[in-house]
């Protein structure tokens, strides 16, 4: 049996289903009485067309790598994590209790200790799901739906009854020492002139590459990534050639919830500069479209993950410039999953069809 | 707390159950006939805009709890595309279906109307009205009965009858009826019902618009009942505490009333009493509230008696095999 060209897996199918969700989205902004092309263009505009624009796109690229990266390595185990939102959330918690435990004296050291935060408290929210999935059988897409809400319910609470300061009526932390703020990318050399003072991409933006780089030996040149992929493909046979199942399941949950928890560092520490509710404004679930879009490999995510920030801070110009709210970019995300993740096989199966009986023809002749 | 005020707290669990209730016995169906549903927020979210849209336009709640089923059903049928006719994933097919809700409503609402995503308060005819039981007001006075009929069971919207009476005509269906043994069968052992020559793409298709129906009456009861009219993200969660029901209830339809009931009751114990003091420590308001979904997991990691839902859940059905 003749397999279909590895081109048409990675790109031409994820482009194909991409294109039917823009085209769907373009008959719903037509539907609403505005005009897709300007709608296009104003997103273009806004999300591509000035120094400004660049640094919002980039900065909301990075919370998409974060979260894409956690749901694509959960998924390498056959995992699906639904639970970035929560995980998300709850590392923000991390590196907002690690900033304030401490007068940082430089924000390189403050970065380092909030990354562990954010990942630790992260992958401590991802745990206990793995755990119930591993040791009990709990369904982990149930459980970790539950956390996100078990996790709202923990920040809503540490916000207004723990860390909110004296006399303050607002849901949210004290702000992080001056000396803890991320560089924007308006403070690097040469690339500064081009990023005004307000952009709030960061050099988590960096760390967020470095973290796909990572994602990417761990799954292909690691031990434990070949038998992560290995379970995921088909656990009874990883369990037969002696791969623990619990080990698996648990590792590739708390790596994927740590991935989620560093998140914070961008919103949280690069950006608020402070703790507020609903810091994680969806990313959570975004890495879900990030995640399929990408195919789950980490340069595959990075793509995605910069289309989505394209998306989400186009959007925001729409709503600025049109009538058109800015939840068109959750029906886009919407369509982009169904197609790229529900609907995959509408397309795949004749594409693959063709393809197979196109390679048996040139066999033959 | 006096007699009064227990009644008044029951009788606004049973409101804020119903919707619970409905939902969750939308899923029931699904699950049972092996088709996974997380999308039941994105549904009842529809249902309750389409309700609350048309109501607002025509001034009939039933005009709306027909456009309320419809924008329900065709969220239906997308998961059904998905999940039976591609073979996809259920849970992915689920996400999509609750954003796809979530961002639509907003968007066609605020261009309808021009509220910031919300329709215009609904009034007179565009709800449905409490309906006051024959003899409520005749034994309002009688002690201990009296306000518990009158005001306990009577005076809810005919939706929350709806929704109560669906309780037996589920069991009665499922469990008592050729169509409730197939349905079942199809979610437990899809071959077999193959086998014996009925077509399981068609129980599934008919499994998920029943869903689709109940679904939407939930939504619908939501927008033209509970409140009087659609805003952004009203459903706020509950479908998924529809679904922590389910798994509470273990795919059962008399526990589901049960489950449902007593998120109800959480939720109305923590809107009436934010803070309460068990002396030895105050529960605080966020806690009540994630209550329902606490007990899900413990429910869920077996410590009190073991979920196991139906065996073909989530898998795709291929004949060949």
């Amino acid at each position: 049996m003749e397999k279909t060209p590895k081109w048409v897996d990675v790109a031409l199918i994820p482009l194909l289903n991409l294109l039917i969700a823009f085209v769907i989205s373009g008959i719903v902004v037509l539907l609403i009485g505005e005009d897709p092309i300007k709608a296009i263009k104003v997103m273009v505009s806004g999300a591509l067309g000035s120094p400004y624009g660049w640094g919002y796109t980039l900065y909301y690229a990075t919370n998409f790598i974060f979260t894409g990266l956690a749901v694509a390595v959960a998924y390498h185990a056959s995992q699906f994590n639904i639970g970035g939102e929560g995980q998300a959330t709850l590392g923000g918690l991390g590196v907002a209790l690690v900033l304030l435990a401490f007068p940082w004296p430089h924000w390189t050291i403050a970065l380092i200790a909030a990354m562990a935060g954010g990942a630790i408290f992260g992958a401590a929210w991802a745990a206990i799901p793995a755990y119930l999935q591993a040791k009990r059988g709990s369904h982990i897409v149930i459980t970790t739906i539950m956390f996100n809400f078990i996790g709202a319910a923990v920040l809503n609470y540490m916000l207004v009854n723990v860390l909110r300061p004296r006399g303050s009526m607002d849901p949210a932390t004290a702000r992080f020492g001056p000396a803890t703020h991320l560089p924007t990318f308006h403070d690097f050399p040469l690339v500064g002139q081009f990023f005004s003072k307000s952009v709030p991409a960061n050099v988590s933006f960096f760390v967020a590459i470095l973290a796909c780089y990572l994602v990417w030996v761990l799954i292909w040149r690691t031990k434990l990534g070949f038998e992560i992929r290995a379970f995921g493909r088909s656990e009874s046979a990883a369990r037969y050639a002696g791969i623990s199942p619990v080990k698996i399941v648990m590792a590739a949950m708390l790596i994927s919830g740590g991935l989620a928890g560093l998140m914070a560092i961008n919103n949280v520490m690069g950006e608020a500069h402070r703790l507020v509710l609903n810091s994680v404004e969806g990313a959570g679930f975004i890495g879900i479209a990030v995640a399929l879009m990408g195919r789950n490999h980490p340069f595959g995510v990075f793509l995605a993950a910069l289309l989505f920030g394209f998306l989400y801070q186009g959007g925001g110009e729409l709503a600025l410039e049109t009538t058109i709210p800015r939840e068109l970019i959750t029906v886009i995300q919407a369509l982009v999953i169904l197609f790229t993740g529900a609907f995959d096989n509408m397309l795949r199966a004749p594409i693959e069809s063709f393809f197979v009986a196109r390679a048996n023809a040139r066999k033959e002749a | 707390m006096d007699f009064g005020t227990i009644i008044e707290i029951l009788d606004s669990a049973v409101r804020l159950g119903t919707p619970l209730l409905l939902a969750c016995l939308a899923g029931l169906f699904s699950e049972r006939a092996g088709i996974f549903d997380i999308g039941l927020e994105g549904k009842m979210l529809m249902a309750a805009f389409f309700s609350g849209a048309v109501a607002a336009v025509t001034g009939n709640a039933w005009l709306g709890l027909l456009a309320g089923v419809g924008g329900s059903m065709s969220l239906a049928f997308v998961h059904g595309l998905a999940s039976i006719t591609f073979r996809g994933n259920q849970l992915i097919s689920g996400v999509a279906v609750n954003f796809l809700a979530s961002g639509f409503t907003v968007l066609i609402a605020q261009s309808w109307f021009h509220q910031g995503g919300r329709t215009p308060q609904l009034s007179g005819n565009g709800r449905f009205d409490p309906i006051t039981l024959p003899g409520a007001e005749a034994v309002k006075d009688v002690p201990f009965l009296g306000p518990i009929y009158s005001n306990l069971i009577s005076g809810h919207s005919i939706l929350v009858y709806v929704a109560f009476a669906m309780v037996p005509i589920t069991w009665w269906v499922l469990f008592r009826t050729r169509f409730g043994l197939r349905l079942r069968a199809v979610g437990e052992n899809p071959e077999s019902v193959d086998t014996a020559g009925i077509s399981v793409i068609r129980m599934r298709y008919t499994a998920v618009a029943i869903t689709g129906v109940l679904a939407g009456l939930g939504g619908v009861y939501l927008a033209t009942g509970l409140a009087a009219g659609f805003v952004k993200e009203m459903t706020a969660g509950r479908g998924y505490i529809a679904l922590a029901a389910l798994i509470f209830a273990k795919w059962r339809p008399v526990p589901a009333l049960g489950a449902t009931m007593l998120f109800g009751l959480l939720e109305a114990i923590s809107n009436r009493y934010p803070n309460i003091d068990l002396g030895v420590i105050t529960l605080p308001i966020q806690f009540m509230q994630a209550v329902p979904y606490i007990l899900t997991v413990i429910i869920l990691a077996g410590f009190i008696g073991k979920a196991i839902p139906p065996r073909a859940g989530g898998q795709p059905y291929v004949k060949e095999r």
